[in-house]
């Protein structure tokens, strides 16, 4: 892309013991524990925000705790910055490390330490992945909620840097309703202990600030999540609708009758053609909008959830509604869903906006999208949450147009401006990272910025955890 | 003579604020002071009230969404959801007859205090979980702007729910935006008699394995069960499982608890009404509105550990307690001393949790910190945080933690 972002000026000084630091983290840290080649640096060199690439000083993969603290105290002894790192798939840039920084890498880490079924609770190393969670809970009829569709590869690490929301947080909540406790190594290498199996604080709740803190705060090395029992069912149905309006004004009235389905996901026209193609899932190609409404339950439950929702669509003009028959096809209308982001990368660049709107404002905030990117000259298709309100546009240009890729990148900022002028915000759950620190002044005011910047200094007052990400470079403080 | 400011609008909280911060003269915080036994005692000549803060803002029933000012009566804010079929699905709890206060609970004052009743335990969560951003006056009077007034966002720090909990020590909350949600059309409770304080809480866990959707576990012991439903409720203890929705899933999925159950003790059913009245006694710790001040504790724990907890309990001190959160919560109440060293070390061996005092006469009240006591380096994080929204230390000080007072 063209590179508007600007990341943090390189300390000189850290680059010129390039050498001695690595030498030093290698006596630390066991054997190949410590990668640092130039070749091997380059998975490294970038994240799921494919836009920007900057080769770090060297990447740590530990695999213990206490290791992560070890590498933690000699950093911050040294001055050199450290860039915590999951699985990479941030669609924000917030794992992303630069010259002067060690990425430290979490994926080793990644064994099941305790299941707990009486108190509902896992605890786990901040590397695994979160469908590994469910998967080894699944026989014995539980699941940890929090789905994002990057779920095969994300870790929980990553999930609670960024407070990771997933198709059925509208009944779930997202990765901060579901977590218990964390153990997180403090940037001067103190490791403390949040949380656990039991649900209340003793005192401050720091476990809300750590979720969502985008590796600032301190490096997170274990967790204990919520499991919760399965539903007996699920179905997902699929509608179609002849307009996004009437699709979103159907949102609105279920959610206004008091129905909570566990999932709402929306797709306009250009998403559900992109999707259908790659996934064959029977989606209605003559509909503008589709919405996959998920209900879980009984048998019973679900017949009279359904009979409700169907009814208040209809009273919208629905088109299409199939109601799927067996597990099968419930999978393949989920399949058309998740893969939404790597169907459309198939056919195009993309960049996948994620900002969250009030319910009442979706139809205009959607209108007024395909205005801003038709202005621009480029195509959006919309998939998303409709549920919560969480949009999903994603522009699709040419990354290797310099010129394309700076209007993605402008029309982006502008329907991102668009969500916060409707009072929504910038994020609803892929996180601020690099991609959005310049727009918080949309959203926040000088003084709401500063307590921010300032709580996060009483965690790491020289800012060497993630420092170029989250908060406008300038103006900074403590 | 402590002077009681009531500001009508956030500028004037600020004003007041601004002032504390340059003379460092600390303030008690309170929205309508129905908790005002609760922490640490705070010693400070000027109280600053919310209350007058008073007024819903903006609700929108089809987004699942109410801004409030912070001092808004809770009855107020009910009374509206109600019209709309909503309701606050954490059901935070009346503190009033436990502690002996009267007063107007707030909405603000629900929040800071973080107050969360027996959902808590299951799919709602607590308060903080609700609330999606706040408006608060910091300690040095800026008035502060967190979070939004949508489900999901991740822009920035989170600093609502650091406030949740925080009881008044780090802002002065002015307007809280949360999520309501629509209240359960019916409700239902199953009990189970006469099950040993161990295997009730065996009972709860299992019964929360089921895909049930139960939303409330709590046991009830002998010396507890006659403070419920005006002594309404047979055998001998009371293990109470509760469910709700609509009334045609509710009714299918007690059968199917009832068929799981049926080989662990006698059972019994109760519908809609005694259903909503028992779990708002169970909320409220019906048993323990004595109008006393003996030593009340409420034991946050792993929810298995909870009844090993209180047998170890019963064998040092005179101890009466009943278990809500499928044990995860304990209301444990002492006849004499409330033996806060004893407690706080049974629970370090049983799974590590957090002991409160809730209640106790004031010359015990100096000597035993509220709050447990948290591992060195957990406290000088918090201190640091509290020093970056309150840098003076002029809100509620030594409430929440008793180095704080001694400095
Ligand atoms: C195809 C695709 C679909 C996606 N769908 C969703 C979705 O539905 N919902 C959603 O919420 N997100 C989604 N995402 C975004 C992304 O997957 C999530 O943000 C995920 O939580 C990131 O996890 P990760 O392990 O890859 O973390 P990374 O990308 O490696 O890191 C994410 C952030 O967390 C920090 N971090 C990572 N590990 C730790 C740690 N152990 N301690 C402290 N900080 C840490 C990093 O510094 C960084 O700021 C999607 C991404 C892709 C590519
Ligand atoms: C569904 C529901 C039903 C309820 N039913 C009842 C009921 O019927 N009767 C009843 O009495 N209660 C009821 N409550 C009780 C209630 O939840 C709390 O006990 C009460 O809200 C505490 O409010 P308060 O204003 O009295 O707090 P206070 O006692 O004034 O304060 C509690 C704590 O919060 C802090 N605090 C208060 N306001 C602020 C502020 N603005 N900024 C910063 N810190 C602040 C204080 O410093 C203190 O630490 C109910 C609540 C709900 C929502």
């Amino acid at each position: 892309m063209t590179g508007t972002i600007a990341f943090r000026e390189p300390d000189a000084g850290i680059l010129a013991r390039r050498e001695t630091i690595i030498e030093e983290l290698q006596a630390l840290l066991p054997e190949d524990a410590l990668v640092h080649e130039a070749r091997e640096l380059v998975p490294f060199e970038t994240d799921a925000f494919l836009a920007y690439h900057r080769v770090p000083l060297a990447v740590c993969l530990p695999e213990t705790t206490e290791d992560v603290a070890k590498v933690l105290r000699y950093c911050h002894e040294n001055g050199i910055p450290v860039v915590p790192r999951g699985a990479g798939t941030s669609l924000a840039g917030g794992a992303i490390g630069q010259e002067d920084a060690i990425i430290l890498g979490l994926s080793r880490m990644n064994r099941i330490l305790d299941i707990d079924l009486p108190n509902r609770a896992a605890v786990v190393q901040a590397g695994v992945t979160n469908i590994a969670i469910s998967e080894a809970v699944a026989p014995e009829g539980f699941f940890y909620a929090p789905d994002p569709s990057s779920q095969l590869a994300c870790t929980i690490g990553g999930n609670i840097g960024m407070n990771s929301g997933g198709a059925h947080c509208l009944k779930y909540g997202v990765t901060t309703n579901n977590l218990l406790g964390v153990k997180l190594v403090l940037v001067d290498g103190t490791i403390i202990d949040l949380g656990g199996k039991m649900l209340d604080s003793g005192s401050l709740d720091l476990l809300a600030l750590v979720c969502g803190s985008e590796g600032q705060l301190g490096i997170i090395t274990e967790a204990t999540v919520r499991l919760l029992a399965k539903p007996e069912g699920a179905r997902p149905v699929l509608f179609g609708f002849p307009s996004s309006e009437s699709a979103g004004a159907c949102v609105t009235d279920i959610i206004a009758a008091g129905i909570i389905p566990v999932a709402i996901e929306f797709m306009d026209k250009p998403a559900i053609e992109i999707c259908e193609a790659f996934a064959h899932a029977g989606y209605p190609l003559d509909a503008a909008a589709l919405l996959i409404i998920e209900v879980e339950g009984s048998e019973e439950e679900m017949e009279a959830m359904l009979g409700r929702i169907v009814t208040i669509a209809e009273s919208h003009g629905v088109m299409a509604v199939r109601r799927c028959q067996s597990a099968t096809e419930a999978a393949l209308i989920w399949k058309g869903r998740k893969s939404a982001f790597g169907a459309t990368g198939r056919i195009a660049d993309y960049i996948c906006m994620d900002g969250t709107v009030p319910l009442s404002q979706l139809s205009y905030v959607l209108r007024k999208t395909s205005e801003i990117t038709d202005r621009y000259g480029l195509r959006v298709a919309n998939v998303f949450h409709a549920g919560d309100g969480n949009m999903h546009p994603l522009i699709l240009y040419n990354i290797n147009d310099p010129e394309d890729a700076a209007r993605a990148e402008e029309a982006g900022a502008e329907i991102l401006k668009l969500c916060v002028e409707a009072g929504g915000c910038l994020t609803g759950e892929h996180g601020v990272g690099i991609e959005k620190r310049d727009l918080m002044r949309h959203q926040y005011g000088e003084a709401d910025l500063r307590q921010q910047m300032a709580v996060r200094a009483a965690f790491d007052p020289a800012w060497s955890l993630n420092p170029s990400k989250v908060f406008p470079l300038e103006g900074r403080n403590d | 003579m402590t002077e009681l400011l009531t500001p009508e609008t956030e500028a004037e909280a600020a004003a007041i604020i601004a002032r504390h911060h340059d003379s460092g003269a600390p303030l008690r915080l309170c929205g309508g002071d129905t908790r005002s036994g609760f922490g640490n005692p705070v010693e400070a000549e000027v109280t600053l009230s919310s209350r007058a803060l008073s007024g819903i803002v903006a609700y929108e029933p089809s987004e699942m969404v109410m801004t409030a000012k912070a001092g808004t009566p809770v009855a107020e804010i009910e009374a509206a959801l109600a019209e709309n079929g909503q309701f606050l699905a954490f059901e935070p709890m009346d503190h009033r007859g436990m502690i002996g206060t009267e007063g107007t609970p707030t909405i603000g004052g629900v929040f800071a205090a973080n107050v969360s009743g027996p959902r808590r335990f299951a799919l709602a969560g607590a308060a903080r979980d609700h609330l999606l951003g706040a408006r608060f006056v910091n300690g040095r009077g800026e008035a502060i702007r967190a979070g939004g007034r949508v489900m999901k966002n991740v822009t920035g720090l989170d600093l609502s729910r650091l406030i949740a909990g925080s009881h008044g020590t780090l802002g002065f909350l002015t307007e809280v935006t949360f999520k309501v949600l629509p209240a359960p059309k019916s409700a239902a409770t199953l009990i189970v008699t006469d099950l040993t304080e161990e295997d009730a809480v065996k009972l709860m866990a299992a019964a929360m394995a089921l895909p049930l959707e139960v939303s409330g576990a709590s046991h009830l012991p002998y010396s507890v069960r006659s403070a419920f439903l005006n002594d309404g409720i047979n055998g001998d203890s009371a293990t109470c499982l509760r469910l709700e929705g609509l009334p045609e899933s509710v009714s299918a999925r007690l059968d199917k608890l009832a068929a799981y159950a049926e080989p662990f003790g006698p059972l019994t059913r109760l519908g809609d009404a005694d259903t909503r009245e028992l779990w708002r006694e169970i909320r409220d710790v019906a048993p323990y509105q004595d109008r006393s001040l003996r030593p009340l504790w409420r034991v946050s724990v792993t929810p298995s550990e909870a009844a090993a907890l209180v047998g170890a309990m019963r064998l040092e001190a005179a101890v009466d307690a009943f278990y809500d959160w499928q044990g995860g919560l304990v209301w444990m109440r002492m006849d004499g001393a409330p033996e806060a060293d004893i407690l706080r070390a049974l629970l370090k061996k049983h799974g590590g949790g957090h002991a409160t005092l809730m209640r106790v006469d004031p010359a015990a009240r100096k000597l035993t910190p509220a709050f447990e006591p948290q591992p060195a380096a957990v406290a000088a994080l918090d201190a640091r945080i509290r020093a970056k929204l309150d840098p003076r230390g002029i809100f509620n000080p030594g409430k929440m933690a008793q180095q704080e007072m001694a400095a």
